[in-house]
């Protein structure tokens, strides 16, 4: 299909051995000292093969990636052997890894907003790419970015071609990086947690297409991911890796299903799936990922490891034969978990979480604490950095009803764009919307005096996504949790019991008081967040994706405080997510938004199982589930298209640009969805849709 | 769009207006011209000195008001007024210009240059030795004032030409003695020319340099680069073509803001090698009391900062694809 | 409490003795690596000494006059030679460094204060209020300052304490261009979550931005306001050199660079002295600035190698 076929010849068959690294140490200096972020790891990597290789923050598998590609900076130390086709890699001048890179060697980055140089087009971008390795004029390369463009989804790419990357959506950004990853035919391509800055589904999109270019160039691919549903959807091979260590390596299958190392089984237990009803409370790996630097003798999972011995402590385990095929596992304690078949309900039994009293009383009995009806906000579109103008209106949402009832927990989902983050800062503010009324404990907010909003305020409060960014890194622990109770007239010496109080409900020490939040892991940070939003009493919390920002190990400790804290203090949690895993886990019931608009709201069991709306039909199955026999015969739906601009919805149904069962409509059905807004119909007990051919 | 950039140049003008009228009220309070009379021996009888400021539109025995008004009416026909001693300011403005011009071009362009060029340098070898000495070179410039480093390069040139007994250097005015032989204008404007325009030049680079240093710094660990050298790039043009392209967007910014106010931005430059430009204009006037000509000299940097303002959009547009097409 | 949450966490950061560096320690180490800055602070601190010890240590004092030394050249007696009217120009720069440190400090200070105020609250109060700052802003940016504090100085009666005047002003056209950086940077932080935390929890405006917006801020204040002082002390001396800043019977390194100028090519060691100190001040306050920049800034690339 290409030039280049003809010019470079395929120097290994399927099956055969492209890059060979064996025992690669990564080590750069820190602030804090050395950080050893990848040591001694080893996999030969067979040409068509995927490689996925998992972990957490600080694990060295984005090192790992850099020290393949040569691209690390000059400060940092690299020992071991990297072979592509049997050459030596390490050692390289960078005119020679030059040469390779790009070639034989290419590699999509995690972020596609950055990666792309903004003053080229992409074509300019994607011609540099093949004529730095071939000779071969502009016209032809210009075709040949075409051709790219046009195998990786981009529509139109004759025109698209000479667009900047601005122009383009994070989805699309993506799809350039992997056609410039694949211009040359290379024999290798890593993908560096290619698609975590995507919403679901564009991830789906994202993935099928790594898969079309891998088939398209026979190139072998190291996926590189936190993700677990990723990695069962795209790999053949998997390496786990926990600081800096490879703890864990075999097939797919082998890792999935019979994992040998502690850690691999409490990662695979501890994450909500899309596909089970919530199973009660989730089983816990305790603590944090180690930092790298620093690190004791012995296994860095001993702190967290619920059989670590003695000989763990003092002597670090190296890879063995766990019996199947290619499996390796390093552990000290493989003979007895293999015997005994140990697994996460044994290793990391799930806690009891406080048992929820009024969810006895059935829902239409319990009072409604938050009410919105018709919510509307539309902001000024603005345009021009110098120039300032409005040149239209962003419909962020527009028209939305729903209740929380006390004790419950709704789950707001969607993807990034469709409206969900303006509706909770709608009713924070507890300000007057465009149209429409939010009633919050049976309290009009656009009819509240200064003072009776402040007094609202504490029935309402917030706990935000990023645990760094929502508490004041120049507070200790103490002020933050203590200053929303001072706002509202709190005694010093109430105050002082309080925070004392609260750190132990959210399971802190009272004496980590003193501390700066920078001295807590991410987990810990988010308990802080969750003690200063109780410290009112609140009866109503509204959480922005607590979880998303979290190691996946971290997660599952802070659902469950969650769930045992709504259990102990009957809160109505308004919970935002693009999650739909862990909303299905913890939430009662779940409203799925689309531009603006809510698609689908019901029951989260009878939505997940029966979804009626094909935006939720395609959102569900876009979803990977980290279970490989299930992904292997999944049909998904993968979505055409961007989300379009809120700024111009499509007229009628707006999902109807991007919605499969609109293409198998005739003509009249068609019209009905692009001149008649769909409104929500009841297809069960508590299960609503927003669609005209629901059925 | 044409609408907006006429809306923005409505701001700018009004902003002007403004500022120009504030510094009239501040000088026509301030500066007293009467004061130029007091010392003179013989003493001028008060009735002529009221004559002459009254000519000038200078007497403070006249209102404020009345006084702003003729010169806002000045103003609008193009007559920006006399100085207390009756010499046209708009003469003064038009002639000085270009001597300030011949004067700033050539030093302003090439240290522009020159400091991108070391600025992007320094920036791709980092702590290394030789961007260690330039950069502390440059910390030295900037920490030096320009009246310093002029005397300084008079100092050093009076020792040359005294220790080689020649004229090579000439540091006072535009031109002096011209030879017989032919260009020797030339020559002669050269020789004058050469020390202020070398210490523009060493002052436009070395702060040119720090900013294009730092912009290159950030560029520099931009995924795009990364990108760029996965694809096959090696370092160097990576750089060259990506890094330090995108970090030239800023840079429009402060080269468009440099050479608008070059005229006014030399009063140490001018003052010491006694060109008389705008910059040793804009002292005279405050040293001799000249109301008229403190106003003039105001407006005109205010127009030179909004040339500047309006020439660094467009230079920014032409270089930012984003800022072009959006 | 159940407690099967609880003991798992509370082992947490035991469990966990990384030693993590507090921010001021790490700005800190940071700091001291940057050489050239931890010279810069040592040269400020001698320089302050000087200024301040110096005028009783010295055997001549600014306003003396030697009627035996008239413009001699360095010697033993005159370390730095003499003037026109016979003052020694060591205590003279002594003395005109005391006044230019002062002045650039104070100017440095004030002007900060104000730009942080009013980038802070312009930025985080928006509406009309924002708009009349900026403009504000923008009408101080199209004057050329340094000309019209001149006109003011000029005119201003002579005095002992004429040079606050002149600190007034400085600080009063020094501001504008700081205040638009905090007011962009305020743009961000009012988006923080711990600030929109503050503000759901009931926090009025003016305590957000006292508690939680300028002390974030910080860093480009401490930045802001060490460079200032440069700015300062190059503003004045500038003024002083034309004769419109400092006046005599005061002095200032501007006022004697001025006047040892007009005979730099004969008698330079007039204007060498007070020069010489002028720029390794400047240049003190610069590189300690640069070094508090990268020691303070997270991005700076200065990471593991400065």
């Amino acid at each position: 299909m290409t030039i280049e076929n003809q010019v470079k010849q395929r120097r290994t068959q399927a099956g055969q051995t492209v890059l060979s690294v064996s025992d690669l140490h990564v080590t750069f200096p820190s602030e804090g000292g050395l950080v050893r972020a990848v040591r001694g790891l080893s996999f030969d990597l067979a040409a068509g093969e995927t490689l996925g290789i998992v972990g957490e923050s600080g694990s060295g598998k984005s090192v790992t990636s850099l020290a393949v590609m040569g691209l690390h900076p000059s400060t940092t130390r690299i020992s071991g052997s990297i072979k592509l086709h049997g050459q030596e890699l390490l050692g390289q001048t960078d005119s020679e890894m030059s040469q390779i890179r790009g070639r034989d060697l290419a590699m999509v980055f995690q972020d596609p907003l950055s990666a792309l140089t903004p003053v080229y087009t992409i074509g300019d971008q994607i011609v540099e790419a093949i004529q730095a390795h071939y000779d071969i004029g502009k016209a032809k390369a210009w075709n040949r970015a075409v051709e790219l463009l046009d195998l990786v989804g981009i529509p139109d790419p004759k025109t698209r071609v000479r667009s900047f990357p601005f122009e383009f959506s994070g989805g699309m950004r993506q799809r350039v990086m992997i056609a410039m990853a694949i211009a040359n035919d290379p024999d290798v391509i890593i993908a560096d947690e290619p698609t975590t800055a995507l919403d679901v589904t564009i991830q789906a999109q994202v993935l099928e297409v790594l898969k079309t270019a891998q088939r398209e160039t026979g190139a072998a691919v190291i996926m590189i991911t936190h993700d677990l549903g990723v990695v069962a959807n795209m790999s053949d091979r998997v390496i786990v890796m926990y600081a800096g260590r490879p703890v864990e390596a075999g097939s797919v299958d082998d890792i999935f299903y019979r994992p040998r190392m502690p850690y691999t089984i409490g990662l695979l237990g501890t994450v909500p799936r899309l596909d089970e009803a919530n199973r009660g409370a989730l089983p816990v790996l305790e603590g944090n990922p180690p930092t790298v630097v620093d690190l004791p003798a012995g296994c860095p999972f001993v702190p967290r490891c619920p059989i670590a011995t003695e000989e763990c402590s003092s002597v670090e385990p190296v890879l063995t034969d766990a019996g199947d095929p290619n499996h390796w596992v390093a552990c000290h304690h493989l003979d007895e978990i293999k015997a005994k078949g140990l697994d996460h309900s044994v290793l990391f039994p799930a806690p009891e979480l406080a048992e929820r009293e009024l969810a006895e009383i059935p829902r239409g009995e319990r009072p409604v604490v938050l009410e919105l009806r018709d919510l509307k906000r539309h902001f000024p579109l603005m345009k021009g950095a110098i120039y300032r103008r409005q040149i239209g209106t962003v419909y962020a949402v527009d028209g939305i009803d729903l209740d929380l009832r006390e004790s419950e927990t709704l789950g707001l989902v969607g993807e990034s764009g469709c409206g969900k983050s303006t509706t909770l800062l709608e009713i924070l503010n507890l300000g007057r919307p465009t149209t429409g009324t939010i009633t919050v404990l049976g309290k009009d907010t656009s009819r509240l005096g200064r003072a009776e909003r402040k007094k609202l305020r504490r029935d309402l409060q917030v706990v935000f996504q990023d645990p760094m960014a929502s508490l004041d890194p120049r507070m200790p622990v103490f002020d933050i949790i203590a200053e929303p109770m001072s706002v509202h007239g709190y005694s010093k010496s109430e105050i002082e019991i309080r925070v004392r109080e609260l750190l132990e409900l959210v399971g802190l020490e009272p004496g980590h008081a003193e501390r700066y939040p920078q001295h807590f892991s991410g987990g810990q940070r988010q308990r802080i967040g969750i003690a200063r939003a109780l410290s009112l009493e609140p009866k109503v919390m509204v959480l922005d994706e607590p979880v998303s920002a979290l190691d996946v190990s971290i997660q599952a400790g802070v659902i469950n405080l969650l769930e045992d804290l709504q259990g102990k203090l009957g809160l109505a949690y308004l919970f935002v997510a693009h999650d739909l895993a862990v909303i299905r886990h913890i939430a009662d019931r779940v409203a799925v938004m689309y531009l603006g608009k809510i698609v689908e709201i019901g029951d989260v069991d009878e939505v997940y199982n029966d979804p009626k709306h094909p935006y939720t039909q395609a959102l569900l199955s876009a979803i990977p589930i980290p279970d490989p026999k299930t992904e292997r015969t999944r049909q998904r739906i993968v979505l055409s298209g961007d989300l379009p601009g809120p700024a111009d919805p499509p007229s009628g149904c707006k999902f109807r640009t991007r919605c499969f069962r609109y293409a198998t409509l005739g003509e009249g059905d068609r019209a009905r969805c692009r001149d008649e807004v769909p409104q929500l119909t009841v297809h069960g007990a508590d299960h609503r849709a927003a669609c005209h051919f629901a059925d | 769009m044409l609408r907006y950039i006429g809306k923005r140049l409505l701001n700018y003008l009004v902003l002007l207006y403004v500022a120009v009228s504030l510094t009239w009220i501040l000088a026509a309070t301030q500066l007293n011209p009467r004061g130029l009379f007091a010392l003179r021996q013989p003493p001028v009888p008060e009735s002529t000195i009221d004559a002459q400021l009254s000519l000038y539109n200078l007497n403070d025995k006249v209102p404020l008001a009345e006084r702003y008004w003729t010169w806002l009416v000045g103003v609008l026909q193009g007559n920006w007024g006399y100085s207390p001693l009756g010499v046209s300011v708009n003469d003064e403005i038009s002639s000085r210009m270009w001597v300030s011009l011949r004067l700033l071009l050539i030093g302003t362009i090439i240290g522009i240059v020159v400091g991108v060029a070391i600025g992007a340098w320094t920036a791709t070898r980092q702590y290394r030795i030789s961007d260690r000495m330039l950069t502390f070179l440059s910390l030295l410039i900037i920490s030096t004032p320009a009246f310093v480093i002029g005397h300084l390069t008079q100092i050093g040139a009076t020792w040359f030409n005294n220790s080689t007994g020649t004229r090579t250097f000439e540091f006072i005015g535009e031109s002096g003695d011209v030879g017989g032989y032919p260009l020797a204008w030339l020559v002669d404007r050269a020789q004058h020319l050469l020390l202020p325009t070398l210490v523009l030049i060493v002052l436009g680079a070395a702060s040119m340099s720090r900013i294009q240093r730092n912009l290159m710094l950030d560029s520099l660990g931009a995924d795009y680069v990364r990108t760029a050298r996965a694809k096959g790039l090696p370092q160097r043009r990576a750089v060259m073509k990506h890094a330090l392209r995108t970090a030239l967007i800023p840079t429009g910014t402060y080269v468009a803001f440099s050479v608008a106010t070059m005229f006014v931005g030399a009063t140490f430059t001018e003052r010491i090698f006694n060109f008389p430009g705008i910059g040793q204009y804009s002292i005279d006037t405050i040293t001799y009391r000249d109301v008229n000509g403190v106003v003039a000299v105001t407006a005109f940097a205010g127009v030179c900062v909004l040339v500047g303002a309006v020439l660094s959009d467009i230079l920014v547009a032409i270089l930012d694809p984003r800022v072009r097409l959006q | 409490m159940s407690t099967n949450v609880s003991p798992v966490l509370t082992e947490e950061v035991s469990a966990n003795p990384v030693k993590r560096l507090n921010r001021g320690r790490l700005t800190f180490r940071r700091f001291l690596r940057n050489k050239t800055a931890v010279v810069g602070a040592a040269g400020i601190l001698f320089l302050v000494l000087l200024a301040v010890v110096g005028p009783y240590m010295l055997y001549w004092r600014f306003d003396d006059i030697d009627p035996n030394a008239f413009l001699s050249p360095p010697d033993s007696a005159h370390l730095l030679g003499t003037t026109q009217a016979g003052r020694d120009v060591l205590a003279l720069t002594a003395r005109g460094l005391g006044k230019s440190l002062l002045i650039g400090f104070l100017v440095a200070i004030l002007s900060t204060s104000i730009s942080a105020m009013v980038g802070a609250s312009a930025a985080y109060l928006g509406g009309w209020y924002e708009r009349s700052m900026l403009w504000i802003i923008d009408l101080l940016l199209v004057v050329p300052s340094f000309f019209l504090i001149a006109i003011v100085s000029r005119s201003a009666p002579d005095g002992d304490t004429s040079w606050l005047l002149l600190v007034v002003l400085l600080a009063a056209f020094a501001w504008p261009l700081s205040a638009r950086v905090v007011r962009s940077l305020t743009l961000s932080i009012r988006e923080r979550e711990y600030v929109l935390a503050a503000k759901f929890m009931g926090l009025g405006a003016f305590r957000i931005i006292l508690r939680h917006i300028l002390p974030n801020a910080s860093s480009l204040l401490i930045i802001d306001a060490t460079l200032g002082v440069g700015y300062a002390i190059l503003s004045e001396t500038g003024l002083s050199y034309f004769g419109f800043g400092v006046h005599a019977p005061d002095t200032s390194l501007g006022t004697l660079i001025g006047e040892g100028a007009r005979m730099a090519t004969t008698y330079p060691w007039v204007f060498l002295g007070p020069a010489t100190v002028l720029v390794f001040l400047v240049l003190c306050v610069n590189a300690v600035g640069d070094g508090l920049r990268d020691a303070l800034d997270p991005n700076s690339a200065s990471g593991g190698q400065a």
